[in-house]
């Protein structure tokens, strides 16, 4: 235990902002989660290897000697097509089933993909250098990489994008209808196939922004997917399906929250804080909701 | 049922026996016997309640750390054992060995135990995948949260006791195979009598529909904990005799490894046949074989293999193999088919 953040006031503007820009990231890829859980009703546990796997795709553009950021465009392209390729191969034969089918078929595919990426890339932390130099604030005390901004900028631009674009495309459209009643958009002539399979590729592609902002700004390992998945999971429950807003303030609380538990309790227990959080959290609302349903009695 | 006893005794003489026969897979044996433990009693609250858990390794990951905790703790300084190099500074006796796994288990069975009954209030009243990801979570956070602790190896991971000189040399798997085939019977007779009681049928009522099961005056709140509580008691049990035969303790590799043992035990238990008392046992049998195979054979591709197959049974073999030869041959289930009806049936396929 350190309390040293709460002693040195500039340690908190710090960690408040870090943890600001971090959630933003953190918030794209709830907003990809609640996306697919609203309209298919399935819970994608490979949600952030799929994030991992659009920051490689960044990571070797950046080999390659292209600018990492350009990866923001690519990395979203190529998930598009994983995206419906996992969609055609396992997550359509799961959309009707059990919650739970569809919780351990992600879950089998989580760690198909946790091992492949092992075998291609390697086990090593890697991150994609942008060059994007720092800003100082507040008199030097306060540090903030400019990659950092950047990518909560990209990700706020990419959001705004596809609130505007589910709004008002016919595919946006038919995913909103779909989720509101899969049957009644059937008999009224949308074709439910094809917009599960765009919900997932565009869920997967908004994982590939992340994931290529995330190569960018922190670091990526193959096994990282977990915590990602269970971020924006807890982002997703604490706000509810289909509220924005209240996606992108819990997950900024979230961010906070992680930059806090990290100067308090070490870094060796940041993801612990994390799981643990997401337990406190589901346990709140049990009871939140059983005293609700008491009520109601 | 004449059948049965013949095939119990059958079952028993081939367990006894085999690390006579088979001297060279005790090891093999000893780790089928703690999978089908983990499978079955996985199943009291997966199969038959219905309340798919992801966390059941916290149990196993627990018993495996208080086993050898208690067994080193009892006669040496725990933290000076774990600072590297305990286990060459100090020996154990055999009687100091074997007393000292004795309270170990023990330990290990009855602390977690009272964990799930504690958290059990809170987190089972959690339904679906909310529960299924809560539970995730905890196996997750535990492994996280032991890999930071100093006293039980951190991040460097901690040695169990090695096995006392006693002589001969095949003792060490001689004692680790029949401690677990011991336990194995253990549970097979617990979880046997528990499912010919009214317990099963009220686990099965809060699977099949938790609410009109309130409303028939069950306390589910109750028996939910209970069926935990005893899966996560044959969990503890498991973990701590684990921990003894693998030697070595990880936080995330070994102990609370959800990706290896958390999930196997989910898996095996719906390749056999979620809700049977045969299932798991079978399916921790084919289980653990084409795995050994497969991770001989196929080395560095394990992980690969064992995402396609989760895939694979999940969406193809949901049912499992009891599921499988219940609809195949219902007959020998005790179960009787009306002949116009099963016709009937086949031509609206």
């Amino acid at each position: 235990m350190d309390f040293m953040v709460f002693q040195y006031p500039m340690i908190s503007v710090q960690a408040c902002l870090d943890g600001i820009l971090l959630g933003i990231l953190f918030a794209l890829i709830a907003y990809g989660m609640a996306l697919q859980w609203g309209v298919m009703n399935i819970i994608n546990i490979a949600q952030g290897d799929l994030v991992i796997l659009g920051g490689y795709i960044a990571y070797f553009m950046y080999l390659y000697g292209i600018h990492p950021a350009w990866g923001v465009i690519v990395a979203p392209v190529i998930m598009y097509f994983v995206g419906i390729a996992i969609y055609k191969l396992v997550i359509n034969k799961v959309v009707d089933r059990d919650l739970f089918i569809s919780i351990l078929a992600t879950f089998g595919i989580s760690i198909l993909f946790m091992q492949l990426m092992n075998f291609a890339f390697g086990a090593d932390v890697v991150l994609a250098n942008s060059d994007y130099g720092t800003t100082m604030l507040f008199n030097n005390n306060v540090v903030l990489p400019n990659s950092k901004i950047f990518s909560a900028f990209i990700s706020i631009l990419f959001a705004i994008c596809l609130v505007i674009y589910m709004k008002k495309s016919k595919l946006g459209r038919a995913i909103r209808a779909t989720a509101q009643n899969a049957r009644a958009a059937k008999i009224l002539g949308v074709d439910t196939e094809k917009v599960y399979a765009a919900t997932f590729g565009i869920n997967a592609a908004l994982c590939g922004v992340a994931g290529a902002l995330i190569s960018i700004t922190f670091t990526i390992h193959p096994y990282m997917g977990l915590p990602y998945t269970i971020r924006s999971f807890m982002i997703v429950i604490v706000a509810g399906l289909g509220n924005l807003p209240g996606v992108a303030m819990s997950g900024m609380g979230l961010g906070v929250f992680e930059e806090f538990a990290d100067y308090i309790l070490g870094t060796e227990f940041r993801i612990g804080s994390v799981f643990l959080l997401l337990v406190l959290i589901l346990i709140y609302r049990r009871f939140k909701l059983s005293r609700k349903r008491e009520y109601l009695k | 049922m004449k059948n049965n006893s013949i095939l119990y005794i059958g079952i028993l003489i081939f367990g006894i026996a085999a690390p006579f026969v088979f001297p060279a897979f005790k090891v093999q044996l000893s780790i089928l016997c703690v999978l089908i433990v983990l499978a079955t009693t996985w199943n009291i609250q997966g199969g038959e309640m219905g309340y798919n858990s992801f966390g059941n390794i916290l149990f196993y990951g627990l018993g495996m750390y208080l086993c050898a905790s208690v067994q080193v703790g009892m006669f040496f300084p725990l933290a000076e054992w774990t600072e590297s190099g305990g286990e060459k500074t100090f020996v154990h006796t055999p009687a100091q060995f074997f007393q000292g796994m004795a309270v170990g288990l023990v330990v290990a069975a009855v602390v977690p135990t009272i964990v799930a009954g504690l958290i059990g209030y809170s987190i089972l009243g959690l339904r679906g995948h909310y529960f299924a990801i809560c539970t995730l979570g905890l196996g997750v956070a535990a492994g996280e949260i032991s890999g930071g602790i100093e006293i039980i190896g951190a991040g460097q991971g901690f040695t169990t006791p090695p096995f006392p000189d006693v002589g001969s040399l095949d003792s060490r798997g001689e004692f680790f195979y029949f401690l677990s085939f011991f336990t194995l019977v253990l549970t097979f007779i617990a979880v046997r009598s528990i499912y010919s009681t009214r317990f099963k049928l009220i686990l099965n009522a809060i699977r099949d529909n938790e609410d009109k099961a309130e409303a028939m005056g069950i306390e589910t709140m109750k028996y939910k904990i209970i069926g935990w509580m005893i899966s996560a008691f044959f969990c503890g049990l498991a973990g701590g005799i684990m921990g003894g035969l693998v030697g070595y303790i990880d936080s995330t590799d070994v102990a609370f490894d959800g990706r290896e043992m958390g999930v196997f035990m989910v898996l095996m238990a719906i390749l056999g046949g979620k809700g049977t008392l045969w299932g798991p046992i079978i399916g921790a049998t084919v289980f653990h074989i084409f795995k050994e195979g497969f991770w001989t054979f196929f080395l560095g591709w394990q992980y690969v293999a064992l995402g396609v197959l989760i895939v694979v049974i999940v969406i193809y073999f949901p049912e499992g193999i009891m599921g499988w030869l219940r609809e195949k041959y219902p007959e020998r289930f005790g179960e009787v088919i009306d002949e116009k009806d099963r016709k009937a049936q086949v031509e609206l396929k």
